[in-house]
């Protein structure tokens, strides 16, 4: 019973991670808490399901295509609202507060072309049989979703350590008028954030989408909190921090629904929440630089 | 003649008593955002006010103005809790903190029996009446003027425009900033009891993430130089989608386009002008 809740737990946690990734990798480089990020999400699982139902491309072809155009449409909108404003040289406030406006009206716009019910796969893209591993029921979909989430991270990681546009997305986030001094496009880095950000949203999008077996336009804002929890929890802009607290965050929702009830899930991941702010604001690694006010 | 007046009254009563009690809520936001913080918790606020007020009211069977108390008191307490950690860092980690306070609350009062559950809380008698509503409003929209005028109002702007060059100046901003966010907290809670007392229903959805950015964008579209911005903008917002019919069922289109375009062209709110100084 236990294995099977921590096998689960590991599921939803690398999900959690991928997605937080994206979110504080956000913070960091473009200094703007995007809550755009949620409905990004959501359209990566639209896009797949589309594309999957409609257009009855293969799972394997529509799942990467629904991240990647989660991840364009990212860059788009995120270039369209954040330009003007950064060059205002607007406080960080009043970015995160058109992003608030954008998702309203962007959420909005989905629920009036599609609806608010709830939208599924073909029950028989999703139909292959669980085996038993040591008492622990393992369906390869959680397989698949294990190992993509893996495969994301450790992609994300190579591009943002190793390749030059990556270093570019680093020195950015270090400094971005020292970095424009240095030649860096910083249009272009911060469009290849934006893009490397919402490819990982719509790719959790989709994977939890598939988990669960449930689309729909709002299935991103739940997510939000769980993201502003992990954020918090591993310091805002750490990408090491958001990668164990959202594994951490999968596994104290799968328990508490488990043990306690899971009515309490939400309330027991926001009490985390206000107690790092209270007692550690600068997150696990206390790297992220908390300025204090 | 006098009956269709009162026809007409009838007809447009809850608008009525609805641009009374957003306009209250614009203020709320006005108490955060003159001191250049963020509250996204305003919805949360509003709703621990509309229920602690029809609890108040309904189950322990309490006069209405201790119901309006204490509909003030609770999100006041609630705002101390997040804002003490929060107020002493950057404005992101308050507007954060807060957002997430709505979605929980929400579905706290979905799964509590004693609240209603997901059918929310009914039968809540309607005692607001315009007469409430509106004094209360002027009582409050005066309160802000005369703040404003004042060397606190002038403290609050120099915080707004430069919370560091504020506090060398001597200020206490992290004092003001708490004033500010457990001021609003009650006058969100305020907002949202006398809501519950003329609607006489209350759901955990009415307090979600779309009224928290409803009553944001009041305070973006009206500005933050008077608290005569806020104001306007809410009776704006609230009255547009009532009338135009047909704009209601795209009012989450609306109400976020109005802020993204705020936001991008004008920053500073329709009414950009400042209160005349005078002491």
């Amino acid at each position: 019973m236990l294995g099977q809740q921590l096998f689960n737990a590991l599921v939803l946690g690398s999900v959690y991670a991928l997605f937080s990734l994206g979110f504080t990798l956000v913070f960091g480089v473009v200094r703007v808490v995007n809550l755009l990020y949620g409905f990004y999400f959501a359209v990566g699982a639209f896009i797949a399901l589309f594309l999957a139902t409609l257009a009855h491309v293969p799972l394997w072809l529509a799942a990467p295509l629904g991240a990647i155009g989660a991840g364009g449409i990212a860059a788009i909108l995120d270039g369209a609202l954040l330009t003007p404003l950064r060059a205002a040289k607007a406080p960080e406030l009043s970015a995160l507060i058109v992003t608030l406006g954008g998702v309203l009206l962007f959420i909005s716009c989905l629920t009036l072309a599609f609806g608010t019910e709830i939208r599924r796969f073909p029950a028989e893209l999703l139909d292959w049989p669980a085996f038993q591993w040591g008492g622990v029921a393992i369906s390869p979909l959680q397989i698949v979703i294990i190992v993509t989430a893996m495969v994301m991270v450790s992609a994300l990681f190579f591009f943002i350590e190793k390749t030059r546009q990556g270093t570019a997305i680093r020195a950015l986030a270090e400094n971005p008028d020292v970095a424009a001094l240095m030649g860096v496009n910083v249009g272009r880095a911060m469009a290849m954030t934006s893009f490397a950000a919402g490819t990982l949203s719509g790719a959790a999008g989709i994977l939890i989408g598939l988990n669960f077996n449930a689309v729909h336009p709002y299935m991103g804002e739940s997510m939000m909190l769980r993201g502003f929890v992990v954020i918090i929890v591993g310091g805002l802009g750490d990408i090491r921090g958001a990668l164990l607290a959202g594994l951490a965050l999968g596994f104290a929702e799968v328990l508490t629904a488990a043990y306690i009830s899971s009515d309490f899930k939400e309330a027991v991941t926001f009490s985390v929440l206000v107690l790092t702010l209270w007692i550690r604001p600068s997150g696990l690694f206390g790297k992220a630089s908390v300025k204090r006010a | 003649m006098w009956e269709m007046l009162d026809d007409l009254f009838y007809a447009y009563q809850d608008l009525f008593y609805g641009l009374g009690v957003n306009a209250i809520l614009a203020l709320s936001m006005y108490a955060v955002v003159s001191l250049g913080q963020l509250s996204l918790g305003q919805a949360a606020f509003m709703g621990i006010g509309a229920y602690v007020g029809a609890v108040v009211t309904v189950k322990l069977g309490l006069p209405f103005g201790l119901s309006l108390t204490a509909a003030m008191i609770a999100p006041a307490i609630v705002a101390a809790l997040v804002g003490i950690p929060t107020l002493r860092l950057t404005g992101v980690y308050l507007a954060i903190a807060t957002i997430g306070l709505g979605e929980v609350l929400r579905i706290l009062y979905l799964n509590s029996d004693y609240l209603g559950g997901a059918l929310g809380f009914s039968g809540i008698p309607e005692k607001a009446n315009g007469w409430i509503i509106y004094g209360l409003l002027a009582l409050i929209l005066s309160g802000f003027l005369i703040i404003t005028r004042s060397r606190v109002g002038r403290a609050c702007e120099a915080i707004r425009q430069d919370e560091d060059a504020a506090r060398v100046m001597g200020i206490n901003v992290t004092l003001y900033k708490m004033t500010g966010l457990i001021l609003s907290a009650a006058l969100a809670g305020l907002g949202g009891a006398l809501n519950a007392h003329f609607s006489s229903f209350i759901s955990p959805g009415e307090f979600g993430f779309e009224t928290a950015v409803a009553i944001l964008s009041y305070a973006v579209l009206g500005g933050v130089a008077t608290p005569l911005g806020p104001v306007i903008g809410a009776f704006l917002l609230t009255a547009l989608p009532e009338l135009l019919r047909s704009l209601h069922e795209f009012r989450g289109i609306f109400n976020g386009l109005i802020i993204v375009l705020v936001m991008i062209f004008l920053p500073k709110g329709l009414l950009g002008w400042r209160v005349r100084r005078t002491g």
